[in-house]
């Protein structure tokens, strides 16, 4: 008898070509997924005249700056090359590239799942840290820099050292109007930014397994913030309803053989982790940043904290942190008035994230200007095919393409310096969104009411006698 | 990449948390080439006012030479951008001191012959101190693990794998090719046990919808 073992032991195993003495890993890797941004290893690669070693396995994505209005005249030239960059190295090395006008285009970490092309038990690596987002299937995904890019284009394989375990497990259920975005920010908060460094992440527990997959997507992808490069999340009917007839996913006798092998992917009950953290759902409110990293969050029913009332280290982070975002201690969160919103990413971009949004945007008036940019082109026409379009547009957003848009602000989509900004991005990192923009993360739930009252807002009476 | 085991320079401090990749550098400097230099888009937005001007109360204004940088914890939170550890770099940073770093940063840092040296806060606190804003002679030694600011030595903790990569100057690729065979027998086990990881190549998307 093998000895019991966490879900996240049994994927690392499984793809463990071997170990070195030193204890490194190299990892194989079942799918890679490049965009713009891996310029700087497509460089390197080319600097030793070395092919893509796998390229049936490595799927390239126009995201990052990928304009979200006229996509046909791309004008700022810088924009033009990152992309023309990328073809040209897909071509190079006959990668399938989904391009601007490509009908599957979209953010990588929102089209892989939804192509199929992310499956439970994979092992798949991208250099972007919210790669964790895929371990919502049941997959070992991580974040890689632009050295390990150009390793795995090489080789596809790469080396790791296996991280700890942690497993967050969530009781109960989460109350209605609270979504995964509000249990991701109030476990970081709780734990800090870097409370699960060095560790990956098995969410379980009851809270979790009624979530969508959009929900644990949500989930996973925060998982970074809060310090772990992984975050996973056992698959089960959910998962298996979700993927069938994907594009990418398997087909015919490899659909049964493939869900087969997946109902092993779960921790053993008697596996052992590193950490373990319970977490009661109904305690989770709807949960908003107020400070420049995604640690610094509270409820929305609460005020804004008193540095002075910190210890002496975090007092001055946060008097620091209070100070870019112009906000006075002891104020309450509600009511402090927003220049602007933002709804999407590859966190809050997906269909389910657009209804909730809408549901509250329905009928209402938008008090201040908002961008809503889906996850990806299918989420787009999904939306236009609900309706939802119609619903932003209504309330005065602009509805546009697909990309990443104001989550990072390369291809043009930026918050202005000091202006404050509801958003359902990942981040709200000092100049994240642009030079001096002041960011706020809330669920896309709480962008529509801060939204529709031109304030940070609780969501729940907005919702009253809606959905 | 070459190895080294040893520095001599210069420390500063920079006595903030959560120096994150996105301060680090800008995405809006992210598309330029390396071969173009990345250590003028270090801490671009904390070094030069909105009008392109250098800060010259900022620390690494008044110290261009320093080689050691010390802050406190989570030290290149946020996004993989290797990028971040270009413009370190290039800038002359060989080493960062912290009590706790980003994992993919310090991936990345170790990549790049950059030192991500992980010591206690109480540690940390006393390197600002002793620096007191300004800039101070700095040592260290990898192989033993201590960093000597101002006189003070401190041991700093690393992974065993990151200090062999980092005194050897190690490329990955390089190492990894003479594992070809080990690689190679690895996918066409996977393969036969489980054919459906590859994806159909011939999946087209209807063009229209
Ligand atoms: S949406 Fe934001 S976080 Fe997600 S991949 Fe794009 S830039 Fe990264």
């Amino acid at each position: 008898m093998t000895a019991p073992a966490t879900l996240i032991d049994k994927l690392w195993d499984a793809h463990e070509i071997l170990r070195r003495e030193d204890g490194a890993s190299l990892l194989w890797i079942d799918r890679h997924l490049v965009h713009e941004g891996s310029h700087h290893a497509f460089a390197r690669l080319a600097a030793r005249q070395l092919p893509v070693a796998e390229p049936a396995l490595t799927f390239a994505v126009v995201d990052h700056y990928a304009p979200t209005r006229d996509r046909d005249h791309v004008a700022d030239p810088d924009v033009a090359r990152m992309i023309a960059t990328l073809g040209g190295n897909a071509r190079a090395h006959g990668l399938r590239e989904f391009d601007l006008g490509d009908p599957w285009q979209g953010i990588v970490h929102v089209i892989g799942p939804e192509l199929g092309l992310t499956l439970p038990g994979l092992a798949i690596t991208c250099g972007d840290s919210h790669s964790s987002t895929h371990g919502a299937f049941g997959a070992l995904a991580f974040g890689i820099g632009a050295t390990e890019v150009a390793h795995v284009l090489a080789t596809q394989t790469v080396w790791q050292r296996r991280p700890k375990t942690l497993r967050i497990s969530v009781s109960g259920t989460l109350s209605p109007a609270v979504t995964a975005k509000d249990l991701a920010l109030h476990w970081i908060a709780e734990l800090g930014a870097d409370g699960a460094r060095g560790h990956a992440i098995e969410y379980a527990g009851p809270a979790v397994r009624a979530l969508s997959m959009e929900g644990r997507m949500t989930l996973c992808n925060l998982s970074i913030e809060g310090g772990a490069r992984f975050g996973v999340i056992s698959p089960d009917e959910t998962t298996v309803a979700y993927l069938e007839a994907r594009p990418y996913a398997p087909a015919g006798a490899d659909w049964p053989a493939a869900v087969a092998q997946w109902q092993g992917l779960r921790s053993d009950p008697e596996a052992q982790f590193d950490r373990e953290i319970e977490i009661d759902g109904q305690a989770v409110a709807p949960t908003v940043t107020w400070g420049t990293s995604p640690e610094e969050a509270l409820p929305i029913t609460a005020r804004i904290p008193d540095p002075a009332t910190r210890p002496a280290r975090k007092a001055a982070q946060a008097r620091a942190a209070l100070a870019y975002m112009g906000l006075e201690p002891g104020r309450p969160l509600i009511g402090v008035p927003v220049d602007q919103v933002f709804i999407g990413s590859c966190t809050n971009g997906r269909i389910e994230d657009l209804r909730q949004a809408a549901l509250v945007l329905r009928g209402r008036k938008a008090k201040v200007p908002g961008l809503v940019s889906p996850g990806s082109s299918q989420v787009k026409r999904q939306a236009e095919r609900e309706g939802l379009d119609r619903v932003f547009a209504e309330a005065g957003l602009d509805w546009v393409a697909s990309g990443c848009s104001m989550c990072v602000g390369m291809n043009g989509d930026v918050v202005a310096p000091g202006k404050r900004c509801a958003s359902s991005t990942n981040r709200n990192f000092r100049g994240r969104q642009g030079r001096g923009a002041r960011t706020h993360l809330m669920s896309p739930a709480m962008v529509a009411a801060a939204a529709v009252t031109g304030a940070l807002a609780d969501v729940r009476p907005l919702l009253q006698g809606r959905g | 990449m070459a190895g080294w085991e040893r520095h001599e320079g210069v420390a500063v401090s920079l006595p903030l948390e959560g120096i994150d990749t996105d301060q680090l550098i800008p995405a809006r400097f992210m598309s330029a080439p390396r071969s173009a230099g990345y250590g003028g888009f270090l801490l671009h937005d904390m070094r030069f006012d909105p009008d392109g001007a250098l800060r010259p109360e900022m620390v690494l204004n008044r110290h261009p030479e320093a080689s050691v940088l010390v802050a406190r914890r989570n030290f290149g939170s946020g996004s993989s951008r290797e990028a971040a550890v270009y413009a370190l770099a290039d800038f002359g940073i060989r080493a960062v001191i912290a009590p706790s770093f980003g994992d993919i940063f310090a991936a990345n840092a170790v990549n790049n012959g950059l030192l991500p040296a992980q010591v206690s806060p109480d540690a940390v606190e006393r390197l600002i101190a002793a620096l007191n804003g300004g800039a101070a002679p700095a040592r260290i030694d990898l192989a033993v693990g201590t960093v000597t600011i101002a006189g003070q030595a401190i041991d700093f903790a690393l992974d065993a794998i990151w200090k062999r990569k980092l005194i050897n100057g190690w490329d990955d690729i390089d190492l990894t090719a003479s594992h070809r065979a080990e690689i190679a027998g690895f996918a066409d086990r996977r393969r036969r046990a489980a054919p459906w990881v590859w994806p159909a190549r011939d999946v087209r998307e209807p063009r229209a919808e």
